[in-house]
């Protein structure tokens, strides 16, 4: 009896189901940047190795490093990194079973959104 | 004959095959993170762009070599912990074990070589 309707039975309902909102969607970009941040990170890696090997090596990694694609490419993922952060803090908050009420938890959600674009911003006009 | 009790013979038969070492350890690597990550946007950000000698001069220094290299450890740790648990989200079977291998090779040994690389600059 236990492989009756086997493979048809009804799942549990998934994103497809609800309405996205600002909670569920702030979860699902913590996810997104955290992965994303591999190809900022083996970028990184790969220019300081070529720093490490010599001038002409470092020209290649830098130049495409600092290159207009580059640039692209280091300015999502400050953003990015930015974002995961403040979205770790949440969870490093909701960890100590604080701030789960609807209205705080939102509140929490646009602290991460619009202080991820600050962070970036700031730190982009730092770095300059 | 129960010489086992039941808690032991429990152990490691749940849905996460562990107790919660990896949630710790992903707590532990995000409050550590915390803190080297300003560090390192503001010390990496600040010699991106500079010119090979700059470079080399700049991770001959402590405070940048250290922050960096302590960077890539943690990060790179935290991040094949986090892939860790989206692959045992999404994907079940051989390729949840071929993925997570994958990532853990890529992890240790991209931490490994940036690693070298701020050594090599720094002695």
């Amino acid at each position: 009896m236990a492989d009756v309707n086997r493979g048809k039975r009804p799942l549990s309902p998934h994103l497809q189901i609800y309405r996205p909102q600002l909670t569920s969607v702030t979860s699902i970009l913590t996810r997104i940047t955290g992965n994303a941040l591999i190809v900022a990170s083996v970028l990184i890696v790969w220019w300081l190795l070529a720093a490490s090997t010599g001038p002409g090596y470092f020209a290649v990694a830098d130049g495409f490093v600092t290159s207009w694609f580059g640039d692209i490419v280091m300015f999502l993922s400050l953003w990015a990194l930015w974002y995961h952060t403040l979205a770790g803090v949440r969870h490093l908050i909701w960890d100590n079973a604080k701030m789960l009420e609807i209205d705080r938890a939102e509140m929490l959600g646009w602290i991460v959104v619009i202080g991820s674009g600050v962070l970036t911003v700031l730190s982009v006009i730092i770095l300059w | 004959m129960a010489f086992l009790t039941d808690r032991k013979r429990a152990i490691g038969w749940g849905a996460a095959k562990s107790g919660t070492e990896h949630f710790w350890a992903m707590k532990k690597s995000s409050v550590a993170l915390l803190i080297l990550i300003p560090f390192f946007v503001f010390t990496f950000g600040g010699i991106l762009g500079s010119s090979f000698e700059e470079v080399q001069a700049y991770y001959a220094r402590p405070f940048p070599a250290i922050v960096a290299a302590l960077t890539l450890i943690v990060g790179f740790k935290h991040f094949n912990d986090g892939f860790q648990t989206l692959v045992e989200d999404y994907v079940h079977g051989v390729w949840e074990k071929i993925l997570i291998l994958g990532m853990t090779c890529i992890s240790y040994g991209a931490a490994a070589v940036g690693v070298f690389a701020i050594a090599k600059m720094a002695l």
